[in-house]
């Protein structure tokens, strides 16, 4: 595949230090980055991050898609949250076409939400723990991701790329036990917790590892567009969850765990406790959720049950209708940010009254929180880079779109 | 015994020995990947025969018809050479290791050790450290980065291990007042009160056993001071490069020096085939190499569980934790014992 960009190319800055490629093809470089290093014996002097291996044109692509098209687009964005991608999607062309959201389908999006947190939590921490040498953690997270993946096909017939969002609500109720499942998961996933932390939290070498490691100053922070854990666990205190409530997260009552060390320990210590605070909103959501639709009322946008199709005229011009030739949005942009795993995740839709979006950008945190990598690393030892890199936990997909 | 039965008789004492201990290397993999995938909720290999038990073989063959490449830019005699190194080092201690007392075979009375050299422990501390020429040369002549750094960390890194390692032995030297590990080992023959078996490990040496086994870790490159070869880092260490039996050899060499250490531990540490005995002539004859192999068999369960459970160190904090406080430990141990030596 070609490299649209000419190569990047470092030449050493003194006689005696060297440059070292590190990716795209490197085991501890989660996915395709390619960092270039200078390095003075195992030294870092200068890091320079290459990004793109994994452009996939997902944002042009859009332009060219119905608006409820779009929803299995976003999957693949960050393809370790796919929920969050398809709420921060929803909720952008809701916010344009003003459309109210029933109440059932906001408490399970919030669920799934916490959930997908978790999912992509565990992935973080079974790589970031792999990458410092130990092996176990890895398979234990493993193995409770693949009960949440088990409870996102039960919903969406899919275990990554679920699409199981619809403007206007969720693709459909979810399966008969399904909350039943989730109840299990949930109440047996703190003594998961306790097992992770009993390997790693009090472990000399871990500790040693993590502690005073790649340092980030809250100033520094908050200059390079951190967000998420990465911002949190220096210390400053943003979640867009409790800040700025999207999808009804002002009825849940969650803490937002907030570290001031600024090193890589501190952000395993905030996501950890994510964890435990995930496992805590999707279980309130569990045990509140209200009785009703799950999509909203408005036949125009969303598609009807296979059942009206079959009785009722209207609903089988609006589908048809809605599937040759989409739904017009109201002209007009929109900003709508919400807190994925690894921070704020915007979605922007320009929409020039067609029923195709004119323009769709997504901010991703993986791409802002990058940027840190280089104050985090210069300085440090090659074997920091590699905890570095783990404790801001990129996802290249959501990195290059 | 006439020279002709002596050198009948040792070469069938090397036959089985490197028979023994190739396939214990080889089932040492197996288990391996057995006890650490029950330990990770997995099931490990379990395709190849029952259990996986021709896993080993499969392993091998696959090694054999794997492709041989050496890279362009290789300085390719070194290259060649350094695997070589490696394995035989590896495979060479094993000669002067005693795995049993002295037995009556049709006639000919022998001890079960290739040779009993009176100078047995520093031939095989000698012979393990030409080993860091393997590696060390592995990643120089390589000619690529990675294979440089690792081979960088893995010479500083058995170099200092060995300082602590050698002095952590000065202890049970000062109890058996000789070199020769079948000497070590008869000093430990016997129980207090009946129970407590006579090991230097009980006779106060068990802070040495245990920056032996610190020590021994880093100069076999397991986990947690796998730094020479952390895949997470340095994508393969020092055998980047490398490919089909050469690589196999170094593999090969990392698990016969486990087998090394843990043999030395047992000699040093455990009492050797010091153990209850009991039993018909043949039970009796048998026993002795049954509480050795039972003694390096739990030695190396250690090494597998530890692999399973801890993280890696950091190259600095490696170099600090060997120098600042094994070392000093070390030297520390040695003045103890002579002390209680003296004073007894």
């Amino acid at each position: 595949m070609a490299h649209m960009n000419p190569t990047p190319v470092l030449d050493p800055s003194a006689d005696k230090t060297m440059i070292l490629n590190m990716g795209p093809q490197h085991p501890s470089t989660h996915g395709v980055l390619r960092l270039l290093l200078e390095i003075d014996g195992e030294t870092i002097v200068r890091l320079m991050p290459d990004i793109g291996y994994l452009h996939t044109g997902i944002e042009k692509t859009c332009e060219a898609k119905f608006y409820q098209q779009v929803v299995p687009l976003t999957d693949r964005i960050d393809y370790l949250c796919p929920m969050t991608n398809n709420l921060a999607y929803c909720l952008a062309v809701e916010k344009l076409l003003g459309l109210e959201v029933p109440p059932r389908a906001q408490w399970i999006r919030v669920m799934l939400n916490e959930l997908t947190r978790i999912n992509s939590h565990l992935v973080w921490l079974g790589t970031h723990a792999l990458d410092l040498g130990a092996m176990t953690v890895f398979l234990y997270c493993f193995r409770e991701r693949e009960d949440v993946l088990r409870l996102f096909e039960a919903v969406a017939g899919q275990r990554m790329m679920t699409s199981y969002f619809r403007i206007g609500g969720l693709a459909l109720e979810p399966p008969l036990g399904f909350f039943e499942r989730v109840k299990d998961f949930l109440a047996r996933f703190p003594a998961n917790i306790d097992e992770y932390e009993s390997l790693l939290t009090s472990n000399p070498i871990w500790v040693n590892r993590t502690k005073g490691v790649a340092y980030l100053a809250p100033e520094d922070a908050i200059a390079l567009c951190a967000t998420g854990p990465t911002l949190r666990g220096s210390g400053v205190d943003v979640d867009l969850r409790r800040d700025q409530p999207y999808s009804g997260y002002e009825n849940f009552k969650f803490n937002v765990p907030v570290s001031r060390d600024g090193d890589v320990f501190a952000r395993y210590m905030v996501r950890v406790q994510e964890l435990r605070e995930s496992q805590k909103i999707a279980m309130q959501a569990l045990e509140g959720v209200p009785e009703g639709l799950v999509k909203a009322d408005a036949p125009h946008v969303v598609l009807p049950d296979r059942e009206k199709m079959k009785t009722q005229m209207e609903a089988l011009i609006y589908h048809f209708k809605i599937v040759t030739e989409g739904f017009t949005v109201p002209a007009g942009e929109v900003y709508s940010p919400i807190e994925s795993p690894r921070g704020e995740m915007g979605y922007y839709v320009v929409s020039d009254g067609t029923a195709k979006p004119y323009r769709v950008h997504m901010r991703s945190p993986s791409f802002a929180n990058l940027q840190s990598l280089r104050k985090m690393c210069e300085g440090n030892l090659i074997a920091d880079v590699v905890a570095a890199i783990g404790s801001i936990d990129i996802v290249l997909g959501d990195c290059d779109r | 015994m006439g020279i002709g039965t002596y050198i009948i008789v040792s070469l069938i004492k090397i036959v089985i020995a490197v028979f023994i201990l190739l396939t214990g290397v080889a089932y040492t993999t197996l288990a391996e990947r057995k006890v650490v995938a029950h330990m990770q909720n997995r099931w490990g290999p379990s395709r190849v025969g029952p259990f996986g038990i021709w896993q080993p073989l499969a392993d091998g063959l696959k090694f054999i018809f794997k492709e041989d490449l050496t890279p362009p830019y290789a300085n390719r005699p070194l290259y060649i050479l350094a695997p070589m190194i490696s394995l035989v080092t590896a495979l060479t201690s094993i000669a002067v290791i005693p795995v049993g007392p002295w037995i009556t075979v049709a006639g000919v009375h022998t001890q079960l050790q290739i040779t009993d050299v009176n100078i047995g422990l520093l031939v095989i501390l000698g012979v393990t450290s030409i080993g860091v020429y393997g590696v060390a040369l592995a990643g120089w002549s390589s000619n690529s980065k990675y294979s440089m750094l690792a081979s960088l960390r893995a010479s500083a890194q058995m170099m200092s291990y060995e300082l602590a390692l050698g002095l952590s032995l000065i202890g049970v030297l000062i109890y058996a007042g000789s070199f020769s590990l079948r000497d070590i080992v008869d000093s430990q023959a016997g129980t207090w009160l009946g129970f407590i078996p006579k090991w230097n490990f009980f006779k106060g040496q068990f802070v040495a056993f245990f920056i032996y086994i610190m020590a021994a870790y880093a100069e076999t490159n397991r986990i947690p001071f796998d730094l020479a070869e952390a895949e997470s880092e340095l994508v393969a260490g020092y055998h980047t490069e490398y490919s089909s039996m050469k690589f196999a050899m170094f593999f090969m060499a990392e698990y016969a020096n486990m087998f090394t250490v843990a043999c030395l531990a047992t000699v040093l540490f455990l009492g050797g085939w010091s153990g209850p005995v009991f039993g018909p002539p043949i039970m009796q004859a048998l026993m002795p190499v049954g509480w050795f192999v039972i003694k390096v068999i739990a030695f190396i369960f250690i090494y597998i569980w530890v692999r399973g459970t801890l993280p890696r160190f950091r190259y600095d904090q490696l170099m600090a934790f060997g120098w600042k406080f094994l070392l000093p430990l070390a030297i520390a141990n040695i003045v103890i014992t002579s002390l209680v030596v003296a004073l007894k």
